[in-house]
């Protein structure tokens, strides 16, 4: 099986060679049009950003849930879970998940109890009772996660402007461009971890800004991977800050998988079960495939010239 | 058109149906006796593939609309309604999403085999004109689809797709402001596109039986280009012959659809239209479907408005008369080795255009797409009709049975209807 | 080989076309089944399966409708009178001797101990739904100081139990159970 680990992508410099080599068979000027685009991405793309600072891709990660028989992990959800509870929720909602997600096969794999437990740690807004009043209760297993904050405009107001994305979807929201040919070969490698490897890099991605550089605006922090650079949000995770009890080192490295794990899992619940699915789907066509052929050469044989007679 | 046997109904029920209502008679005559090009290769399946893309399409398509709610405040959670806690929405929305991908992949390999082989030539020119209008519906109904799920991808390449229309000299913003049914795009705007996309694929059925019934007069064309001559030596029964032989390609082509719906479902899609529509906020980049950038190239190429759009849709144009353009007297590209060189250029050229589709609309790409551009219509009214008149074509077979036999072809031949023992029973 | 191909191959075929026949079954049977069980509830209408019930402030003899599964429920606190009226009735004389009892087995008879909360015969709490043909019938009216359906004339009695008109069955008891005193869950 070929993991996406040994598809990094380095260079550009020999991107487009099968494309020329199409046009190569073209008398009329396309050849050189295509050449030129190959010497083009060999400059790179830096430019496309309007910044003198390249945003370089991120670096891919190994995740579970890659590939043709890819799941997530237990424990690491759990972990990111965690992680999401104790740092990110305060301004990163997860609207579209809701308690008794968590107690789901696939995913995090608490049971009733704790994902009851859970639940019951957040409140929510409920209502009209019979005096017509909205209330706050406990929330239940039905109940989605509550918002960080009840709307756009009141996120804005308390991060200075900036808008925290909600988790629900961002894992599969978030992308960064493979280029040509790699967009090619991750058909055949089922590369889909994009967003993962993304958000993962974000997370590691905080650093000085280089001599020179200036943000936009103030209160912008500096990251190797966000386009442009300057991001809003503040290093928001720092070593030890999140205790594991399962020995899993608390470094930040380690965070960006668990929370980007989590996150993938939040924007596709139902990965594990899609894959399984796919297999079994595979072989049936593999097996009804076969015999369909065996049957399709059986009746043209038919067809074929008999010896002369 | 001749076929291989005809329906004769055996009891007295069967006969009494028949006499008031053919219909057995009619599926006999159109799927089992139909005779079809014993030499057809396996590019000549795709008009199967396209059938079974259609059904699926409107089957995961009825079942996705018991689910989604057409309303701008409620669309986008519907959809992740679908994907989260309906019974296999996950898989029935992937399928319908990645679906409608591969129904284009198929109907370009359709088009490209119809111009590698000349099936738009006479008397096949009804045919290759409905096929044409089969692909603007369709282009229509995936440009509505892709609103639905109010995305910011949707949103936006809805507003885009619109305001080409703002390009009408004189009556422009009106058309467009009707189209929207408001000022934007919006509510009004979400609801119209849903009760559209579920009519148009009804509309694309009974454009294809249209098809199906102008190729069924006129008969299938075949690698050679040579119309049938002795239908015992040239043809063969369409079923079981062409039945299995469609069968297994649309499994292989099902194996390819699997793929990205159970393995890489998000591979086709944008990223952005996992955030929800803001009127308010561009993506940095948008661009539409990959079986769009052909043609959204050709549109960004051209400096003027009006003009953009009078190319893209000319783009199109140019395919309904193609088949007045093209002078050969030779239809198959196997006879024709400059023809054949001219349409890989040609391959290419669409190929690059879609590339140069997906990039941002700056320099050098629109240097590109010009060129590109050019060289699409250049093909269709400059090189095909020179073409036809300049080009030394190469000896075609006598016939059918002879290019599948060789010269002293046809000798062998157990005749079409002998041929098939396993249509009875 | 022509001549081989005609004698050895009619079971060899049979067998090939037979296993084609049945991968096709087997698959066309798979495919189906995602487009009948996307109809069934979902995910999130499964975890609406419950509604709890603040009962402490039901008054004697008052009747609150609560909604479980977008239907009604009735909880109804009965009074002295309709205990006696209801446990009066023989269960030889009901058209339904069924308890049409959720919470008990499902061949309980149709007494008022088997139809009201066990251990608090005050409390009946019925589905709000005619076992005719599904409108809801009105409270405290009809013959027999129950339910009476408007739609086609059911009468039930204070226990909930048809006594009359074309209804088959008693109004069902859903699942349910006391929290505690002032509080029940429905489902």
């Amino acid at each position: 099986m070929i993991g996406p680990m040994t598809l990094r992508f380095e260079g550009k410099t020999m991107s487009l060679r099968s494309l020329r080599a199409v046009a190569a068979a073209a008398v009329i000027g396309l050849g050189a049009l295509a050449g030129a685009s190959g010497a083009l991405a060999a400059g790179g793309e830096g430019a496309q950003e309007g910044g003198a600072h390249h945003t370089p891709q991120p670096p891919m990660q190994k995740w579970t849930f890659w590939g043709p028989f890819g799941k997530f992990d237990q424990a690491q959800l759990q972990r990111g879970f965690k992680i999401y509870k104790e740092v990110c929720s305060s301004c990163h909602s997860l609207s579209l998940v809701s308690f008794r997600n968590l107690m789901e096969p696939g995913g995090l794999g608490f049971n009733e109890g704790q994902a009851r437990a859970i639940a019951s740690e957040y409140e929510v807004q409920d209502g009209p009772n019979d005096e017509g009043e909205m209330f706050t209760r406990k929330a239940r297993l039905s109940d989605a996660f509550p918002k960080a904050f009840p709307n756009e405009q009141a996120a804005r107001a308390a991060n200075g402007g900036a808008y925290p994305p909600d988790f629900s979807l961002l894992a599969k929201a978030r992308t960064y461009e493979r280029g040509f040919p790699w967009f090619l070969w991750d058909i055949v490698a089922q590369y889909q971890e994009q967003g993962p490897d993304y958000i993962h890099a974000l997370l590691t991605g905080y650093e000085e800004p280089p001599a020179g550089a200036k943000p936009a605006a103030a209160n912008l922090h500096y990251n190797k991977y966000f386009p442009n650079h300057w991001i809003a949000m503040a290093k928001p995770i720092q070593d030890g800050q999140v205790e594991y009890t399962d020995g899993t080192p608390t470094t930040v490295d380690q965070y960006g998988k668990d929370a980007a794990a989590f996150m993938m899992w939040a924007a596709e619940p139902h990965l594990a079960v899609r894959k399984q699915t796919g297999f079994v789907v595979m072989i049936w066509l593999l097996v009804f495939g076969s015999l369909v052929y065996l049957v399709k050469k059986r009746i043209w044989a038919g067809a074929k010239p008999k010896a002369i007679a | 058109m001749q076929g291989h046997s005809t329906y004769q109904p055996k009891s007295g029920l069967a006969k009494w149906f028949e006499s008031r209502l053919p219909i057995v008679g009619l599926v006999h005559s159109s799927a089992i006796a139909y005779p079809v090009p014993r030499n057809l290769n396996y590019f000549w399946t795709f008009g199967g593939i396209l059938m079974f893309m259609l059904v699926a399409q409107i089957l995961t398509g009825v079942v996705l609309a018991m689910h989604y709610t057409p309303e701008a405040t409620k669309a986008f959670a519907s959809v992740e309604k679908i994907m989260r806690d309906v019974n296999y929405g996950w898989l029935l929305r992937y399928l319908h999403a990645n679906g409608a991908s591969m129904f284009f992949i198929a109907v370009y390999i359709h088009m490209f085999r119809g111009m590698y082989y000349g099936s738009y030539k006479a008397p096949r020119e009804i045919l290759w004109i409905l096929g044409v209008l089969i692909f603007l519906l369709m282009m229509a109904t995936a440009f509505m689809g892709y609103v639905l799920p109010w995305g910011q991808m949707s949103f936006w390449g809805a507003t885009v797709i619109t305001n080409l229309f703002s390009a009408i000299p004189g009556v422009g913003q009106a058309v467009v402001t009707w189209l929207w049914g408001g000022f934007s795009v919006d509510n009004p705007t979400l609801n119209r596109f849903f009760a559209l996309h579920y009519l148009l694929p009804f509309m694309i059925a009974g454009v294809v039986a249209l098809h199906i019934w102008a190729l069924h007069h006129v008969g299938q064309n075949n690698p050679t280009g040579v119309e049938v001559k002795d239908f015992r030596k040239d043809t063969l029964p369409f079923t079981p012959y062409a039945t299995i032989k469609d069968g297994f390609a649309m499994i292989c082509f099902i194996a390819f659809f699997a793929w990205f719906v159970f393995y890489i479902p998000n591979y086709l899609g944008h990223a952005d239209n996992y955030i929800e529509a803001n009127p308010l906020v561009t993506p940095s980049h948008i661009v539409p479907e990959w079986y769009f950038l052909p043609f959204y190239a050709i549109l960004r190429a051209i400096p003027s408005k009006l003009g953009g759009v009078l190319m893209m849709f000319g783009a199109i144009a140019v395919l309904f008369i193609l088949p007045w353009l093209d002078t050969s007297k030779v239809r198959s590209a196997k006879y024709r080795p400059m023809f054949k060189i001219f349409f890989w250029i040609f391959v290419a050229d669409a190929v690059i255009l879609g590339w140069l589709g997906s990039k941002p609309a700056e320099e050098p790409y629109i240097t590109y797409a010009r060129i590109a551009t050019a060289w699409y219509f250049i093909h269709f009214l400059i090189v095909i009709p020179v073409l036809g008149r300049i080009e030394k074509t190469k000896p075609l077979p006598a016939s059918i049975a002879e290019s599948v036999l060789g010269p002293s072809g046809g000798h062998g031949f157990p005749g079409g209807a002998a041929a098939s023992p396993e249509t009875k029973g | 080989m022509a001549a081989t191909h005609d004698a050895a191959e009619p079971t060899r075929r049979d067998f090939l076309y037979l296993a084609t026949g049945a991968a096709a079954a087997v698959g066309a049977g798979f495919t189906v089944w995602p487009f009948v069980a996307q109809m069934n509830p979902d995910a999130s209408a499964l975890a609406l399966a419950t509604s709890e019930v603040d009962i402490s402030q039901i008054a004697e003899g008052q009747i609150i409708t609560v909604k479980w599964r977008g239907k009604p429920v009735f909880v109804w606190n009965r009074t002295a009178k309709d205990i006696e009226e209801a446990k009066a009735v023989k269960v030889s004389q009901l058209p339904d001797r069924n308890a049409r009892n959720e919470n008990l087995a499902p061949d309980a008879e149709a007494t008022d101990e088997n139809r009201a909360a066990k251990g608090k015969e005050n409390w009946l709490i019925v589905t709000g739904i005619c076992t005719h043909l599904g409108c809801v019938p009105t409270s405290k009216s009809g013959e027999f100081d129950g339910w009476l359906c408007p739609c086609h004339g059911s009468h039930y009695d204070s226990a909930g139990r048809i006594r009359k008109g074309p209804a088959p069955e008693n109004l069902h008891i859903p699942p349910y159970a006391f929290d505690s005193d002032t509080k029940i869950t429905i489902g």
